[in-house]
């Protein structure tokens, strides 16, 4: 058996980004440090010495400009752009583009602007980086109809679904967790594609479903070997793309195991957990054997002192104690 | 610009357009106070001489980004105002199948990227528009549309800068009606020109009399011709007055009755143009007046189009969301 090689979450965005310029000279890149500096997480390295200043242009810090340049460009169907918003706190400037711009000039204009353009962002608390660089916002963008939003847990799935998302005619939220991007992971070389809307069960189980998102997946893995260890069987179930959502693989899952505990580092209110509660008790209530226990962060803003962050994020012990509190 | 160097041709669509432009907005209002447009209703009465002036210059394969007061440029672009009417009136057959309104008037067919419910939200989208011609080599340029109040906006700085920078085939023309609603242009801005601005950014700014079509031609042309010789952008300003209220019912309490008479009687773009075709005697008094009537039947036929026209379904509800199907759930109902 051919060995896969390991790549890091980085590489594996790169490696997209690297194969979708090979393949469509419509494809660019713009944004903030992506060009020379090949992005503060270098996730464009490379790439500006490959394909040149004029597809992987480097952006006065101005997002509403650029990021409305690429919507506009976009819709004349004559790019393809990716564009990177540097940390998706930075959202609130260009809020306008995307939920007012992006997300419904297809509807507005009765069907026929495409908007084949992938906005790619980061998030993700743990490096103390306080509070307007450390937030996981992406349940902003499932709110507003209009916008894809995909949030990758692996390497593999990063590669991927980045393709997937370049190559779709909608706009796209591409969220990277910062604390993914050195985690290794097979991924093979050549190009491939994962749908959206398809969720993956990361880790197969019969006591308890829980849904993760991003990073939390990797913390839910922790906590379900440590229960697997005290005979609770657990199911992980990461959406990978939060729009559009794969709602059958999540009811089918909580109808197998009757329990039900959603992860996501994202505000507790009006949030992506409370999303997967409500559509839990919507759609398998009949099947639920107890309370839907949600794990998110306080409503509080991430603080900066590491003692306090590592209180704010979820953790594995959080969410085994979550699991426990419903057997 | 003499009037003697622009081609007859030219000069007779200016002026139809303009004309087209004038009769389809008092059309408008009428409809609007017969209950029969619903919604927000922003007309363009006044300022016909500017998408008149521009969209001379522009072809098909160019863009243009518009505004919330946009059936102008929508007309003069080459937009079909049979769907457009049926687009304001709400039916399944306008030009967004009923989903946009007026606010969203939009015809990517001829290249009109849509009006804009949000001020200043287009420039950045006639910039993008800009760079995928520039990096497609076309020779095609882009035009952005908006008022005076969204030259204070954060995206009408960013853009010029982009576009300054990256040398971009765009055309900045912000339409100073001098009114942002109600607050008057002097309040809001601090220079004299808007068009001062550009000085900022390194580009050439002009400013010019929106009421004279043949002055607006002349920036225009010399503006776009810079565009599409990769020379870069261009501001202009032009300095219109809208003869109607900000919307339709806008009781206009921040401005005088005398004030609105003035600019009708004495700046009305038609007539200053009508003025010069005639004594120029390039067109007798009987072929503007043909062109009248044919804008009088034209817009009469869209109005019976679109009162005939069905109203949009259910179905219609949940479509053109996405364009892309994919698996999972796309488009959410309880």
């Amino acid at each position: 058996m051919a060995m896969v090689r390991e790549i890091t979450f980085a590489q594996a965005i790169n490696e997209a980004l690297d194969y979708e310029m090979s393949k469509d000279e419509k494809v660019i890149i713009m944004g903030e440090d992506v060009g020379r500096y090949g992005g503060i997480f270098g996730a464009t390295a490379g790439l500006y010495e490959k394909y040149g200043p004029e597809r992987v242009r480097d952006t006065p810090i101005s997002e509403a400009g650029f990021i409305g340049a690429a919507i506009g460009a976009a819709a004349t169907g004559l790019l393809r752009p990716v564009v990177e918003l540097m940390f998706i706190d930075f959202l609130g400037v260009t809020f306008d583009q995307i939920f007012n711009q992006a997300a419904k000039m297809r509807y507005m204009f009765g069907g026929k602007a495409k908007i084949p353009m992938v906005l790619r962002t980061t998030c993700g608390a743990g490096f103390a980086a306080a509070a307007q660089h450390s937030q996981s916002l992406h349940a902003l963008f499932v709110h507003v109809p209009g916008l894809k939003v995909v949030m990758p847990s692996t390497p593999y799935d990063a590669k991927g679904l980045l393709i997937s998302s370049i190559e779709d005619d909608d706009p796209v939220i591409f969220i990277e967790h910062k604390g993914l991007y050195g985690i290794k992971g097979p991924v093979p070389e050549e190009p491939y594609t994962i749908p959206l809307g398809e969720a993956d069960v990361k880790k197969e189980g019969k006591d308890v479903t829980i849904v993760a998102t991003a990073a939390m997946v990797h913390k839910a893995l922790e906590a379900a070997k440590k229960l697997e260890e005290e005979g609770i069987s657990v199911e992980v179930v990461d959406p990978r793309t939060l729009v559009p959502l794969d709602v059958d693989t999540i009811v089918n899952s909580i109808k197998k195991t009757g329990r039900l505990v959603v992860v996501d580092e994202g505000y507790p209110r009006c949030s992506f957990a409370t999303d997967i509660a409500a559509i839990a008790a919507s759609k398998a209530f009949e099947y639920l054997k107890a309370p839907v226990k949600l794990v998110t962060p306080p409503a509080t803003p991430i603080p900066f002192s590491p003692a306090l962050e590592k209180e704010w994020i979820p953790s594995a012990e959080k969410i085994e104690k979550a699991v426990k509190e419903i057997l | 610009m003499p009037v003697e160097e622009i081609p007859k041709e030219t000069l007779l669509w200016m002026y139809e357009t303009m004309v087209r432009i004038r009769v389809h907005e008092e059309r408008v209002a009428e409809l609007f106070a017969q209950g029969k447009v619903p919604g927000f209703v922003h007309l363009y009465t006044g300022e016909e001489a500017i998408a008149a002036g521009i969209m001379a210059h522009l072809r098909k394969d160019d863009f243009i980004t518009s505004t919330h007061r946009g059936h102008g440029h929508y007309i003069a672009k080459g937009g079909d105002i049979k769907a457009s009417m049926a687009e304001l009136f709400g039916k399944k057959t306008g030009s967004c199948k009923g989903k946009g309104g007026s606010m969203h008037i939009a015809d990517l067919d001829v290249g009109e990227l849509g009006a804009n419910g949000i001020v200043g939200g287009g420039i950045p989208h006639a910039v993008g528009a800009a760079l995928g011609i520039k990096l497609n080599g076309l020779d095609s340029v882009a035009v952005a549309f908006f008022g005076d109040g969204a030259a204070n906006q954060g995206t009408f700085h960013e853009s010029l800068n982009l576009a300054s920078i990256w040398k971009l085939p765009v055309v900045f023309v912000c339409e100073n009606n001098q009114y942002q609603i109600s607050l008057p242009a002097k309040e809001h801005t601090n220079v004299k020109d808007i068009a001062e601005r550009a000085k900022a950014y390194g580009i050439p700014g002009v400013a010019v009399d929106g009421q004279d079509v043949l002055a607006v031609y002349e920036v225009a042309k010399e503006a776009i011709e810079r565009a599409r010789r990769g020379e870069g952008p261009t501001l202009i300003e032009v300095k219109t007055y809208r003869f109607r209220g900000h919307f339709e019912g806008d009781p206009q309490v921040y401005r005088s009755k005398e004030e609105i008479e003035w600019w009708k009687e004495n700046k009305d773009p038609i007539k200053i143009f009508e003025k010069v075709l005639l004594e120029k005697g390039i067109f007798t008094k009987e072929e503007l007046e043909q062109v009248w009537e044919r804008a009088r039947k034209e817009i009469e036929e869209a109005v019976k189009f679109a009162e005939e026209s069905p109203w949009p379904t259910k179905e219609d509800l949940t479509e053109d969301v996405f364009s892309t199907p994919t698996k999972g759930v796309l488009v959410w109902q309880w």
